[in-house]
């Protein structure tokens, strides 16, 4: 970002965009903020509640605070799985596919397909790949003998969240990873070549430093599109069964809309929202430092 | 450089499972209800279009479609138009608080839906656009446009800026030089930016379903009639999912060439 011309009439490019942004952004946002600070008694009939639903929220020994307390981990916990399964997994599958040759645009296209179905029909997808009657996922693993429920089991529901998640979006890191594979000179690979490495070598010390951009990337999208997971379980286990998959996003919604309980869902957005924001800034400051480094 | 089978094996197998739930759906739209609950079949012994005639002989599940495909289109074009001089602005100007501007956009972009679910139902009713396509496609805007100005920042950055100068000297005025010049340049970025602007419009349901009711709800969302009170027409619910998936295969298979390009600037 060094050398740009400073010009502040650059400002009128954005407005358009600020304009937009802000009218989606904003008014929700501050919607929220005036839920959590109040309570009501009825229609339109609000008044002033300090910060009384966020010492629930952030008090586990309350019932609403509880609650919160399990969803997050939950989420969390739930993130966590996925990353560390879908990053080496995509950055895998990336090195299978070659560089060149008439195959790659047909393979690129078939991994992009899971990410271009809607997310509800995604869990429609899954409803009917999973039960044991009528779908090849549900039948194979009960032919095994396995105990496979997915609307008793919370073993079997976590899990089948988990599947669903790696199928629809390992390919997100796959295309990333792909992307930053196909950027590295051939150079690199005939000078490793000389050398006599390893593929192991090559892989360490050529592409795994190479991907480390577009990794801090997918890594970040990964997780923020995790934390916010609410489609597929809401179609597949509707976070069940009891709480097993009710992940934030799910309890939000059910307060929020379920039981109408403005106060606490308001609350509890903005602590959610917070949380998203504190990490999103954590991965853009390494992201503007990498390209910084990059830039040198 | 990667020789050897082990790799195409590796990929081979990783294809075939990841389209085995897709294949399945598909099985599934082929056979009448009957003949699914009669027992597995690993493909249709009697395939049938029953259900898809079906689909598009019924007006409500036409008009969805449609709903779909307007707010989608609506949502791209607004997304694409406004991000383009945005783009250029952070690419090449420095001006107060752009830096503060973009990560604030960005922010947006990792926003959780069901966040927004509540105040938005609430922000379109008051203004009266709740149960039309501009609402959606105005609600997708929250986290379309801050990726499109994200994309296409990268694809700005490509374009030398003697470019821009040379074409000042040689006199044109700015907008002209941005129609017939700049933009032609990036041609291929506006097309990766508005293929991904397609595909989160198209995949969002929470907010699209929360926004409609009846005149405007997606096609996506008319597939809860597939549950009724006689019990589930799988075969129905599995037509209409392989009918969401058509788009997006449609227009993925244009911008096939480009989309590792736009993944390479590893902007999305």
């Amino acid at each position: 970002m060094n050398g740009k011309p400073i010009n502040n009439r650059a400002w009128l490019f954005v407005l358009p965009v600020l304009a937009f942004v802000l009218f989606s952004s904003i008014i929700p946002v501050m919607t929220v903020v005036n839920y959590s600070i109040q309570d009501t008694m009825g229609v339109n009939n609000f008044f002033w509640n300090g910060d009384a639903w966020f010492r629930d929220l952030l008090n586990p020994s309350t019932a609403i605070g509880a609650r919160f307390n399990d969803a997050l981990f939950r989420t969390l916990a739930f993130s966590l799985v996925c990353l560390v399964i879908e990053a080496p997994l995509g950055i895998a599958i990336a090195l299978c596919i070659p560089r060149t040759g008439w195959l790659v645009g047909l393979t690129l296209v078939v991994v992009a397909l899971p990410m271009l179905i809607p997310w509800n029909v995604v869990g429609t997808i899954w409803q009917i790949f999973t039960r044991a009657d009528i779908g090849l996922f549900g039948a194979a693993l009960t032919g095994l003998g396995l105990h496979y429920n997915v609307t008793q089991d919370p073993i079997s529901a976590w899990t089948t969240i988990v599947v669903i998640d790696v199928w629809h979006w390992t390919p997100l890191v796959i295309l990333l990873s792909y992307a930053g594979l196909r950027a590295i000179p051939d150079a690199f690979y005939q000078a490793a070549q000389i050398d006599g490495a390893s593929r192991w070598a090559i892989f360490f010390n050529i592409e795994l430093p190479k991907l480390q951009k577009v990794l801090v990337i997918a890594v970040l999208l990964r997780f923020m599109q995790t934390f916010m997971i609410y489609t597929e379980p809401f179609v597949v286990t509707g976070g069940g069964p009891g709480s097993a998959t009710t992940f934030l996003s799910i309890d939000l919604v059910k307060i929020a809309l379920g039981q109408v309980d403005l106060g606490n869902a308001g609350a509890m957005s903005l602590v959610y929202y917070l949380i998203t924001l504190t990490v999103c800034w954590i991965f853009f400051t390494i992201m503007t430092q990498l390209e910084r480094r990059g830039d040198v | 450089m990667r020789q050897g089978a082990l790799p195409k094996i590796v990929l081979a197998v990783y294809l075939v499972v990841l389209m085995l739930p897709i294949y399945w759906l598909i099985n599934m739209s082929l056979r009448t209800n009957s003949d699914i609950m009669s027992g597995l079949a690993l493909w249709p012994h009697h395939p049938t279009l029953e259900k898809y005639v079906h689909i598009f002989k019924d007006p409500t599940w036409v008009h969805a479609f449609g709903v779909s495909l307007t707010y989608v289109a609506i949502n791209t074009v607004i997304s694409v138009t406004v991000a383009l001089p945005a783009a250029y602005a952070f690419n090449r100007y420095a001006f107060i608080g752009d830096k503060h501007l973009f990560f604030w956009l960005l922010t947006n972009l990792m926003a959780p839906t069901a966040v927004f679910a509540m105040p938005f139902f609430n922000l379109y009713y008051a203004v009266g656009l709740f149960d039309t396509v501009w609402a959606v496609a105005l609600a997708h805007c929250l986290f379309n446009i801050p990726l499109a100005v994200w994309i296409l920042e990268g694809f700005v950055g490509g374009v030398p800026r003697e470019i821009d100068e040379t074409a000042a000297i040689d006199g044109y005025s700015f907008p002209r030089f941005f129609i017939r010049i700049f933009l032609p340049l990036i041609a291929n970025g506006i097309g990766v930016t508005a293929f991904f602007c397609f595909m989160f419009s198209w995949v969002e349901q929470l907010l699209a379903t929360t926004l409609t009711a009846s005149n405007a709800l997606p096609f996506a969302a008319v597939m809860t009639r597939a549950y009724s009170v006689s019990g589930m027409d799988w075969s129905l619910l599995a037509a209409a999912g392989v009918l969401t998936m058509a788009p997006g295969a449609v227009v993925i298979w244009f911008v096939r060439n480009h989309i590792a390009k736009g993944f390479a600037l590893g902007r999305v």
